[in-house]
């Protein structure tokens, strides 16, 4: 069963102040979610990442389409016990410390009583705040909300789970540890859904990527098949201390890198390439097809329509 | 009670308490019933009259301010500040969150008024160095201002759910002169005919009767309140809440929380 379907779900807003007219939010969205999956929404800041979260959520209500999840209506009530929600850059109760806040947050969910304490207990520790959790929420780091953030979404323990930007405003150390939980509820079979930007975080974590631009749907790919796309180049790594002569003329690109020179080349010249290397008694260290990254198809993605045409994915 | 409505009504409560702009106004109120303490003892014979007058309306026009300071701001602080992304996200229906965020604010204000009228109790015991048969009108006083209370905060979130902060407390406040004066208003109505007298027995009619809610001056000078009086007024303000309630939940129900 699909986790997230979501069938030509559209947003508009009424903007202006005297002759109000729509403008367009999220244009039709058509995008299927399996369960246990990790789904990467891509986009740029306004994209419609966090417009089309909020639709999900019941927190804005679609001008046209629909949306099911786990094969409920997003309107239907049972939905809600079932997912988390981090939005971006939370802000929570800062009269509350961090263990209230949680058993608040398990009281609205439905936790049954017996088992609440030790249930929030076990989210506290999980995201490393047992020791602050009697510090009140104002007095916390944005690295420390997020945590909260995080520990809040899962405390019911939901099968799915929407992050909104979860790595947004954390340091290396922060990143690391929200990719760790992610990977974790990976392993625990829950469907996750986030948006982000950044798309090193992206391409290490999701099976599956959607990129979103405009408000429009741009490109939906497995993230294996993206990257995994031969250029038709392949790059040489080789000791030397200058360029070899001729290498040029084979239609190189090198870069001279201390006494080691890194070339890409077109694949039909590798045979040229590795004898011209013998030939001259230069010591080869590597050589590698050139694959495409995320970084590629994202940028492909968000280009305008009329550069994208015959385009990948 | 539906218990989501309780743990929001709770947490909302909580919210409340540990606000300290909450503890200055509690003490002005105190401050002030000292005060009446000090302006019934340079009023020779009719010191009971100035303390149960000056502190009751203490009580009342503090509770109000609190009402509408922390009532305007229930719903809309926490969409500003997003808190409410992740309390709707669970299973909460909208209409819980504002009866909660509604039950929350007026067992606030019941507290504080008891807290306030115990002040109220003890200037009076310091005046008169007894309590007499006639002080437990103050009582019933001090119940009508907790249905004020009602109504004021019921209103404050239904201005809220459809306008800024600053314009819902201006509506409310207005809403509270204009309905502390509906006596006066309903008189002009009687008078007034044609067209305008329409639109004056309409306004008259759809403001809250603050004024059938304050029988301070009444009370002050030891008058009993008929039992008939309490129960419409009781019926009245129930009534009325609920239907800023139910205003303030048809709106918020269709809002987009942008």
């Amino acid at each position: 069963m699909a986790a997230i379907e979501i069938l030509d779900l559209e947003k508009s807003y009424l903007v202006g102040f005297w002759r109000k007219r729509p403008k367009l939010a999220l244009r039709p969205l058509r995008l299927t979610i399996e369960e246990g999956e990790v789904f990467g929404f891509l986009g740029p800041n306004g994209a419609g990442k966090t417009t089309t979260l909020k639709l999900l959520m019941g927190l804005v209500f679609p001008t046209a389409g629909s949306a099911r999840i786990l094969g409920f209506d997003i309107d239907d009530p049972r939905v809600k016990s079932q997912i988390g929600f981090l939005p971006e850059q939370p802000y929570f109760y800062d009269h509350l410390n961090a263990r209230e806040l949680l058993n608040y947050y398990a009281q609205l969910s439905g936790v049954p009583a017996k088992g609440r304490t030790a249930r929030v207990e076990q989210m506290l520790a999980r995201v490393g705040l047992s020791d602050s959790a009697t510090v009140q929420l104002r007095k916390f780091s944005k690295g420390m909300l997020q945590r909260v953030g995080l520990a809040q979404a899962i405390l019911h323990d939901p099968k799915l789970v929407f992050l909104d930007e979860p790595m947004s405003g954390l340091d290396p150390m922060g990143r690391r540890e929200v990719r760790d939980l992610i990977q974790q509820l990976r392993s625990e079979g829950k469907t996750v859904f986030f948006s982000t930007h950044i798309l090193s975080d992206a391409e290490a974590l999701c099976d599956r990527v959607a990129v979103i631009h405009q408000g429009e749907l741009r490109g939906v790919g497995a993230v294996a098949d993206l990257t995994s796309q031969k250029q038709g180049k392949v790059e040489i790594i080789f000791y030397a201390q200058k360029m070899p002569a001729g290498l040029a003329s084979l239609g190189a690109d090198a870069r001279v890198s201390g006494d080691m020179i890194n070339a890409i080349l077109p694949e039909e010249q590798q045979d040229a390439a590795l004898e011209l290397l013998r030939r001259e008694r230069i010591k080869l260290i590597s050589l590698t097809p050139v694959r495409s990254s995320l970084e590629e198809y994202y940028i492909q993605k968000l280009r305008p329509a009329e550069n994208r045409k015959g385009a990948g994915v | 009670m539906n218990t989501r409505v309780a743990y929001i009504a709770f947490n909302t409560f909580r919210e409340a308490v540990r606000d300290r702009v909450l503890y200055n106004l509690i003490a002005f109120a105190l401050l002030l019933s000292g005060a009446a303490i000090l302006v019934g003892e340079i009023s020779i014979d009719i010191e009971r009259l100035v303390v149960v007058n000056l502190g009751l309306t203490a009580v009342s026009l503090f509770g109000v301010v609190i009402a509408i300071f922390i009532g305007i701001g229930l719903v809309s602080k926490e969409i500003d500040k997003r808190t409410l992304y992740t309390v709707l996200s669970r299973p909460v229906r909208r209409w819980e969150f504002v009866v909660g965020k509604f039950f929350g604010l007026t067992g606030t204000l019941v507290v504080n008024t008891f807290f306030m009228a115990l002040g109220v109790f003890l200037a009076l015991l310091y005046v008169a160095h007894k309590f007499e048969k006639m002080d437990v009108w103050v009582l019933v006083a001090l119940y009508f201002i907790v249905l004020q209370f009602l109504i004021v905060c019921a209103l404050s979130l239904f201005f809220s759910s459809f306008s800024t902060p600053l314009m819902a407390a201006i509506f409310t406040f207005a809403s509270f002169v204009i309905g502390s004066l509906s006596e006066d208003l309903r008189g002009f109505a009687r008078m007034t005919q044609g067209v305008g007298g329409w639109i004056a027995t309409a306004i008259a009619y759809l403001v809250p009767n603050f004024s059938a809610l304050n029988v301070i001056s009444q009370v002050a000078h030891g008058d009993p309140i008929a039992g008939r009086l309490i129960l419409y007024n009781t019926l009245y303000a129930l009534l009325y809440s609920a239907m800023a309630i139910s205003g303030a939940v048809l709106i918020f129900q269709r809002r987009n929380l942008k």
